[in-house]
């Protein structure tokens, strides 16, 4: 068999399949069904320095191929996630990605020099967030306040630094030039993007927050001209992610430009999606004669 | 087991009303784990999101799901065959506590009436059902429940069948017979239901519905606004919290 492990910014993954933040909570749930250990890594809930109540419902809606989302950061703030969260999720043989929400500069330094004097093996700064409006998304707009807020940060970042990427952005590439000259280790991308729905009847948004974060395999293609763009623009590592619902697609993102995968809105319609997927990996690989998952990486003819 | 994703065999399938359908889902495993008030959570060929749809009843190896075509989804489910394999992640939630000892009132309105089935079941002689329901036409799971120990009450909103009016105030008649009132239906029938408890001074249990992605309480899309002990609000979750929530906790 080959081998799936993958190295991103010196951390060893299993597999390069990721979970991603938002759909996975703290793992608790997926776990009852398997080994969190399924997962190369698990990017945790969005997490803000103080508890946050989230948004009013609805917070979800459905869309072709897809769906909607507008929970708003709900999570019980850092100090949970470190004292209560964190040990159990350290004995899951997977490793370990906090994501960081704040919103000011301040915030996001704080939370990330908390969470780099604790046991998680790297650190996602969500700037992207949609869905609420000091949700740091206003940080990931633009190419100049990508590269202020992660210089920022990356004074208070002891661990390797992953700046997760919207595609609510005109030139994709220029923003993840951004972060990488301003230090990030790494980039994870798409965030979702902004979409809303309305009731025909009621002429009422759908999403109580009026608009929300679309995922889901209708933004898959998407997701897949964006890391394709962002790899031809960096040598850090491009974390590719964004309506990944098959191992196919797994493999398609990875030949896009993708050196690890993050699954998300799939665990909603297979919960048993990252075993899937890694069998479909290993079968690929074995069929193509390749040994490691490394060889599909950017490795798109055009 | 918890609970887990797992094939079922679409065992039987019966059409209630032009909208209403009456499913029997094979799947002994899941099945044996299945208490009343729980949901489970079913794929729909297409579909990203799951339906959330709640249990009916267990009948041996057999799940039963009754459902209302309410749009794309559940128009697709309605559709398979007998024979037909039926994705489900189930048992999920927290359904109705049912002590043996207590005289329950379960009240279910519309497509809110089949898991009070599954309930009053499991109460015997200790249930007084009352289904409310918009018309006649709308009418369900009658024998079902005559077949159950329980005392049945049917109401419809506008008299062409049962009691004229809504389910409250053949409610207000009854409660005063039992120690406790569960409840599964609209809003604002649930709202209605949870006053007359609180002013009769009984227990009131409700299950509610939201627009949900996982189901196993990973994502918190299905939020539902709950009061605190100290007054503040917080936000739990019909998924995994729930379905069922003590009425005097729900923010309404």
């Amino acid at each position: 068999m080959a081998d799936l492990s993958v190295n991103i910014a010196g951390i060893h993954f299993n597999n390069p399949v990721i979970a991603a933040s938002g759909t996975i909570g703290f793992g608790h749930e997926y776990g009852e069904l398997y080994p969190l250990s399924v997962f190369g890594g698990i990017s945790c809930k969005g997490t803000t320095l103080k508890e946050r109540p989230g948004n009013p419902p609805p917070r979800i809606a459905e869309t072709p191929m897809g769906m909607l989302n507008a929970v708003g950061l709900q999570n019980p703030g850092v100090e949970h996630f470190v004292n209560v969260e964190l040990p159990w999720l350290k004995k899951q043989n997977t490793v370990v990605i906090a994501n960081a929400a704040g919103s000011t500069e301040e915030d996001y330094c704080k939370i990330v020099e908390i969470l780099s004097d604790t046991d998680v093996d790297m650190i996602e700064l969500n700037i992207s967030c949609p869905n609420v409006k000091q949700g740091g998304a206003q940080f990931g707009t633009s190419p100049e306040s990508v590269e202020k807020i992660t210089s920022a940060v990356r004074k208070y970042c002891k661990k390797p630094l992953i700046i997760k990427l919207s595609p609510n952005v005109s030139d994709i590439a220029a923003v993840a030039k951004s972060a990488e000259y301003a230090g990030a280790d790494a980039v994870s991308l798409i965030n979702t993007l902004t979409g809303m729905r309305i009731d025909i009847n009621t002429r009422r948004p759908i999403i109580k927050n009026v608009t929300g974060g679309m995922s889901g395999p209708a933004v898959f293609p998407v997701a897949v001209r964006m890391v394709y763009q962002v790899k031809k623009a960096v040598k850090i590592p491009v974390i590719g992610l964004g309506g990944i619902t098959t191992w196919q697609n797994a493999v398609e993102m990875m030949i896009a430009g993708a050196d690890a995968l993050q699954i998300g809105t799939v665990l909603f319609t297979d919960p048993y999606a990252p075993v899937r997927i890694t069998e479909g990996l290993h079968g690929y690989l074995d069929t193509h004669g390749m040994e490691s998952v490394t060889e599909l990486t950017a490795t798109v003819e055009v | 087991m918890k609970f887990d994703a797992q094939d079922c065999i679409l065992n039987a399938k019966y059409q209630l009303t032009p909208t209403i359908f009456d499913f029997r889902l094979r799947n002994p495993e899941l099945a044996a784990v299945t208490k009343p008030g729980q949901f489970v959570h079913v794929l729909v060929p297409g579909k990203t999101l799951r339906r959330p749809i709640s249990v009916c009843d267990v009948d041996g190896d057999d799940i039963r799901i009754v459902f209302e075509i309410r749009g794309e989804g559940t128009k697709i489910l309605s559709e398979c065959k007998v024979g037909d394999k039926i994705n489900i992640i189930a048992p999920l939630g927290k359904g109705f506590e049912i002590p043996k000892d207590k005289k329950i009132i379960f009240i279910g309105g519309g497509i809110g009436v089949p898991p009070m089935l599954y309930c009053a079941a499991a109460a015997g002689n200790n249930a007084i059902v009352i289904n409310g329901f918009r018309d006649k036409s709308a009418v369900i799971l009658t024998e079902d429940f005559k077949n159950t120990s329980c005392r049945l009450i049917e109401t419809t909103d506008n008299g062409s069948y049962g009691i004229h009016g809504f389910v409250t105030a053949p409610l207000e008649e009854v409660i005063d017979e039992a120690d406790m009132v569960c409840a599964c239906g609209p809003a604002p029938m649930l709202r209605n239901i949870a006053k007359i408890a609180k002013s009769h001074n009984k227990e009131c249990y409700v299950s509610l519905e939201q627009r949900m992605a996982c189901g196993v309480g990973a994502c918190l899309g299905c939020a539902v606004g709950i009061k605190r002990e100290d007054g503040s609000m917080t936000y739990k979750h019909v998924c995994k919290d729930g379905p069922v929530f003590n009425a005097e906790e729900v923010e309404w």
